[in-house]
């Protein structure tokens, strides 16, 4: 494998780590914000692509398409967050059941197990058709940090208002914000339906990209979203505080994940054991903050502090 | 200001477990009314805590705060009559919010949440001035995650909060129980001065017998889920320790079990 093979799969592995940053921001506003591990994403990610591809399929201009995609996704978002709040049911269990359901849902939408749309005869947005000899404007990496930058600035404004931080409130401190007169539960659900609508967003975005969706496209989109949260993190937590540069460093995360992916396909890994070893390097992620406070923590200071 | 109607509440009902918290209790503050609670460990105080700010309904009776029937509604919205310190100082603040951003959540206590800025620049002056009474130098932290603080600052905080938009009665549940004693003293002493200053209707449950004979002006002893005992005015003020413990042995029939208390 030569390094020019490498660099010529840098585009394509850059957009579809932007793709999935994108993804992985609706995981992040789960997961980190709402404090909510929300596994409906496996099947919210297939049915904003379904729902795109088919309905552009059937005559449907391409911005219809994708507003209606989010709504999809907003829809199972609104779904998983019921069973959690309004039948008791606790959120992993809660986003399985939907995932689960959404895998019939999302055949019965395409009507078979895959729906191809091709680039030449439709016009899409993103396309890995369109990563080279095209106008910058039309250029699929300039558009996916487009898509990116504009949602992180309405995330940001989002999370800033009275509204924004009752949610996070909600995500931080379920009791404290009840005794503030906030609607915890309703707040959650809200919570859910922006992330899936983001999810589903992620979804039609690839479906476009890579020319068709397919039924088991979202399968392990958690731990990809997860690996892009953690990656980003790591590598960048230290810099980025600041909330819209914690998701610029989520749409990184991504992109370092795709980038490394590529890598090691090129390198002649069997692609086959891609997911297992994602899920490893999840895991041992997720495992660093628990060993360090059980093997490395510090003795806790004794005694009173200066103001007590 | 307060009333509560013949309220009775069985945790666990039909089983082995089943635990009847609240026996027929009846009690009505007045406003401007500073109630201290004490009774032994199970006695249903925090109980009757919880029953107020609607954690769950009760089984049997009303509650009414300031005339308006509140039985029925959910936590965060009888919210709004209600200010509220926990005795786990890390259960009234958002550890990975801003002290500042905390005290707007406070500030909206009972309003829409919008669309607009959720903090203004001049509500941070506000915040600064009243960060400044609490003399703890959380004026200069104002960005500061409250995760940071310390356990008595966070409290001292949630107490801000609790009274930052007056609210119709105030509930502090041990609120300094798990603090260190100077800190324990400090906490309630600023309880002390803004209950006070704001004329606040207040029930203050307390482990300390001294703390409940010093402050308010009016002491309830709870037992198996009622009120046995309510002094209040020239009595109160007149009250010792010893009294207390004989007339809750007369009021029981029991003695007072609660090492606790004793000890303290």
């Amino acid at each position: 494998m030569s390094l020019t093979t490498l660099l010529a799969a840098m585009p394509g592995a850059i957009s579809q780590g932007v793709i999935w940053g994108i993804m992985a921001i609706g995981v992040y506003i789960t997961y980190k914000v709402l404090d909510f591990s929300d596994l409906t994403v496996d099947g919210s990610i297939c049915t904003g692509a379904a729902v795109c591809v088919v309905l552009m399929i059937n005559g449907v201009s391409l911005p219809i398409a994708m507003v209606a995609a989010v709504a999809a996704g907003m829809l199972t978002g609104l779904v998983t967050g019921l069973f959690h709040t309004f039948m008791g049911i606790p959120a992993i269990l809660a986003g399985i059941l939907t995932q689960l359901s959404l895998y019939s849902v999302n055949l019965k939408i395409m009507g078979k197990a895959n729906q191809a749309i091709n680039a030449r005869n439709y016009d899409l947005l993103v396309s890995m058709q369109k990563l080279r000899n095209v106008p910058f404007y039309e250029n699929t990496i300039f558009i996916v940090l487009l898509f990116s930058a504009v949602m992180i600035a309405v995330l940001y404004w989002f999370f800033g208002t009275e509204a924004g931080c009752s949610l996070r409130a909600t995500g931080s401190n379920l009791n404290m914000s009840r005794a503030q007169g906030i609607n915890t539960n309703f707040n959650k659900v809200l919570g859910l339906m922006i992330s899936n609508g983001i999810v589903a967003l992620a979804g039609a975005l690839l479906a476009q990209y890579q020319g068709f969706a397919e039924v088991q496209m979202g399968r392990g989109a958690i731990v990809i979203g997860l690996a892009a949260v953690i990656i980003g993190e790591a590598l960048f937590g230290k810099i980025f505080r600041n909330f819209a540069l914690r998701m610029v460093s989520v749409i990184l995360g991504g992109i370092v994940y795709y980038i490394v992916y590529q890598t090691v396909i090129l390198f002649g890994l069997d692609p086959d054991l891609l997911k297992m070893l994602s899920a490893l390097v999840v895991a041992t992620f997720l495992a660093v903050p628990h060993w360090k406070n059980k093997w490395f923590a510090k003795p806790a200071k004794k005694g009173g502090t200066d103001h007590a | 200001m307060l009333e509560i109607r013949n309220v009775s509440k069985t945790f666990n009902p039909g089983t082995i477990n089943a635990k009847t918290a609240l026996d027929n209790l009846n009690l009505t503050l007045n406003a401007g009314d500073f109630v201290t609670v004490i009774g032994g460990n199970g006695a249903g105080k925090s109980t009757m805590l919880n029953a107020i700010a609607g954690v769950w309904k009760p089984d049997a009776g009303s509650i009414h705060i300031d005339g308006t029937n509140v039985t029925g509604m959910p936590e965060y919205r009888r919210a709004r009559f209600l200010g509220r310190v926990f005795q786990d100082p890390m259960m009234g603040t958002a550890a990975d919010m801003g002290i500042e951003e905390n005290l707007a959540l406070a500030l909206r206590r009972g309003q829409r949440r919008t669309m607009r800025w959720g903090i203004t620049a001049s509500e941070r002056e506000m915040y600064r001035e009243k960060l400044k009474m609490l003399n703890l130098g959380l004026e200069n932290r104002m960005t500061s995650k409250v995760g940071l603080l310390s356990g008595g600052q966070r409290q001292a905080l949630t107490l801000l909060m609790a009274t930052l938009k007056q609210p119709k009665v105030l509930l502090l549940d041990e609120h300094t129980a798990a603090l260190d004693p100077k800190t324990a003293a400090l906490v309630l002493q600023l309880s002390d001065q803004i209950i006070r200053e704001n004329n606040l209707t207040t029930l203050m449950i307390t482990h300390n017998m001294h703390d409940a004979i010093q402050h308010g002006n009016r002491l309830i002893m709870m037992h198996e889920g009622h009120v046995i005992l309510d002094i209040s005015g020239e009595a109160k003020k007149k009250l010792t320790v010893e009294e207390l413990l004989e007339q809750f042995s007369v009021a029981s029939g029991k003695q007072f079990a609660s090492d606790r208390a004793l000890l303290s």
